[in-house]
């Protein structure tokens, strides 16, 4: 597991040292609000409606248990009492107060945290697929790489004033559970055919007003060029990319505007001078890198368990954790398990101080210390004995963690919306947890199958509502509060955008709405196999149009 | 019907300006104020307590009287004045409920 090394410990505590002077100069009046504003948000602490908001990097979403302890601890000690985790694997603190964030940033760095990269037109905190490390379709651990493109970007002189923000996103596996196609760059791990490792390359995906499909700009790069390629694209973007306007800054636009060919040979010629330079990455780090990153030793076991399938065989919600929150281990006899943040009925990431804690104490015994958050606001255990998984599962039922819904039609991701947000148009929360009641059953989410819901709060999209197989945006008209529903989209390998169905819908109409959908859904799919994107994409609009509007 | 709101430089807190030019923790006790001179005078007010370091993001509210109670017109404000509807335990809903 990755450790910071020196100079980053050194740095991290530099930076909180100055932010503490940074507050304080604020509080005697040296520094005006215009002034501190920028300040505070370099270090992740956001005003909203009723408090300040504090995000927490957690790269890669990777942490131990003495980390997510930490989180607990912050949550019980200076905010009340839970956190809520984020779709760009981060996790934020509703209710801190300006005066203690110094003090929470000294916690964290004990723990090798920060909240650096969060906000503010830089490259972000790079994010990864969840069971990278782990999952049995693997080609290679992505992290060491995303590791290496933070080292790269944290402070880099030439980046930290880019037109807008910008977003990396890495998968290690072909199925992309890291949503790369929409991220400003987005990489795949792959092999060419003498089996060197390297990464398909996109850009200029993302969501927002605007959202766009990354585009490929190379079938690809060698992994020694990660980081000269890199820098050419954001080089190219940094001297392009609009400043004049604020909605068509990100790299996408550019993308959209220049043209992709002219911007790809702007990009290899930038490349091309720079390829053999410094930039240049040498095996031996690559390796270095990832020795930090090494898998803990996990024993080849039996690919059945007993007790395991006894279990299965009597007790119906197990099976049903069992069928939805296991993902495919590359050693046998392993999984990874899903942590469901998404109980029925409840607020999509939220966890509470004594649920980090429990999460962190099963991470320990039965997970080798390794914990994952997902962009799809859960928890992972990626490494655990399948023979474990009844034992962590009870404690999971006890915790309220035990919901086997992964993948499923609750399984929702939702943005804080305006129950916090103070750019939001309209509430996401609740719209969630409405529709998590009404399709909660067991056997009527198992019914359904596959199908991902996503709301956002506003246009920015945080929800990520335009890849949702159902997609819903919270907006405000005549001051109420109303939704459009897009249908369609996705964050695979094979992303699309979601198209927009027809008028939006009341706050109180938008889960029957649904319902109507899913119901359209169940008596048009061709077989229980045809998941709802599948028919959607066989069929087209049509069929939900006419349910919805009947405008046939 | 206006009132003029800010959130608490320290931590975060909504309050809204009431009698006496003083910051109220809840919008029922937030000063009413009609006609233009009125919400410039009051936002005047709020500034220069913003430059005292008291408070950030002053600004003004859109307020109808309902049941004889204060209320803000828009949504956003009145999840302000209350907490997250999500969470009915937090925020000002919890400290009135208390009261
Ligand atoms: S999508 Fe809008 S409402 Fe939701 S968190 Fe992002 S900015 Fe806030």
């Amino acid at each position: 597991m990755y450790r910071y090394d020196e100079f980053d410990q050194g740095f991290v505590t530099q930076r909180t040292e100055q932010f503490k002077d940074q507050v304080r100069r604020r509080l005697s009046g040296e520094l005006s609000e215009e002034e501190f504003k920028p300040l505070r948000l370099m270090n992740g602490l956001y005003l909203q409606l009723h408090a300040y908001m504090l995000r927490v990097a957690i790269p890669y979403g990777t942490l131990n248990s003495r980390q997510m302890q930490k989180l607990a601890h912050i949550a019980r000690t200076y905010d009340r009492g839970y956190g809520h985790f984020t779709t760009r694997q981060n996790i934020q603190f509703n209710w801190p107060s300006l005066a203690d964030t110094p003090k929470i940033l000294e916690e964290l760095a004990e723990v090798e945290m920060h909240a650096i990269q969060t906000s503010g037109n830089c490259i972000r905190n790079v994010t990864a697929d969840h069971f990278a490390g782990a999952a049995a379709d693997e080609i290679a651990d992505p992290r060491p790489y995303a590791e290496i493109l933070r080292q790269w970007s944290s402070l880099h002189p030439e980046f930290s004033f880019l037109p807008r923000k910008f977003k990396i996103a890495i998968t290690g596996a072909p199925h992309d559970r890291a949503a790369v196609q929409v991220h400003d760059i987005g990489l795949q791990l792959t092999r060419n055919e003498a089996g060197e490792t390297g990464f398909v390359v996109f850009v200029g995906g993302g969501l927002g007003r605007t959202p766009m499909i990354g585009r490929k700009v190379r079938d690809f790069l060698p992994e020694e060029d990660l980081l000269a390629y890199s820098e050419a694209i954001l080089r190219v973007y940094n001297l392009y990319g609009r400043r004049d306007n604020k909605y068509k800054a990100r790299i996408k636009i550019l993308v959209h505007e220049t043209g992709l060919e002219e911007l790809k040979a702007d990009i290899e010629a930038e490349f091309a001078k720079i390829r053999y330079g410094v930039l240049r990455l040498p095996d031996e780090e690559v390796r270095r890198i990832e020795a930090y990153f090494a898998p803990p030793p996990l024993e080849v076991l039996p690919e059945t368990d007993g007790a395991f399938e006894a279990r299965k065989a009597a007790d119906a919600a197990f099976a049903q954790f069992v069928a939805h929150n296991l993902n495919p281990h590359r050693v046998p006899g392993h999984v990874s398990v899903t942590i469901s943040m998404k109980p029925i009925g409840g607020i999509p990431g939220d966890a509470t101080d004594v649920q980090m804690d429990e999460i962190a104490a099963i991470a320990k015994a039965y997970g080798h210390d390794e914990i994952r958050i997902s962009h799809e606001q859960n928890v992972i255990l990626p490494h655990v004995k399948l023979a474990d998984v009844p034992a962590i599962f009870d404690r999971l039922v006890a915790g309220g963690m035990a919901e086997g819904n992964s993948g499923l039609i609750t399984d929702i991701i939702a943005c804080p919306g305006m129950d916090y947000c103070a750019l939001a148009t309209a509430r996401s929360i609740p719209v969630a947890q409405r529709i998590s009641e009404r399709f909660g059953g067991a056997d009527r989410q198992a019914e359904i199958g596959e199908l991902k819901i996503k709301i956002s709060g506003c246009i920015n999209a945080c929800g990520h509502h335009h890849v949702g197989h159902i997609g819903i945006l919270g907006l405000e008209k005549k001051g109420e509060e109303f939704y459009q529903i897009t249908l369609g989209g996705s964050a695979n390998e094979n992303s699309s955008i979601g198209e927009i169905i027809g008028r939006g819908f009341s706050s109180e109409e938008v889960v029957d709405a649904i319902e109507t959908l899913v119901d359209t859904y169940l008596g048009l799919r061709s077989s229980k196999e045809e998941t709802f994107l599948d028919a959607y994409r066989r069929v087209g609009d049509d069929p939900f149009k006419e349910a919805l509007y009947g405008t046939g | 019907m206006k009132i003029v709101t800010a959130n608490r430089l320290i931590d975060g807190e909504v309050v809204w300006l009431g009698a006496g030019n003083a910051w109220v923790g809840q919008v029922s006790e937030a000063l009413v104020l009609d006609g233009k001179d009125d919400v410039a005078a009051a936002l005047a007010a709020g500034l220069a307590s913003a430059e005292r370091r008291e408070v950030v993001d002053v600004y003004e509210v859109d307020v109808t009287e309902e049941d004889g109670k204060l209320v803000p017109v828009r949504l956003r404000e009145k999840i302000r004045a209350k907490g997250p509807t999500t969470h009915p335990e937090l925020g000002k809903q919890a400290q009135a409920s208390q009261a």
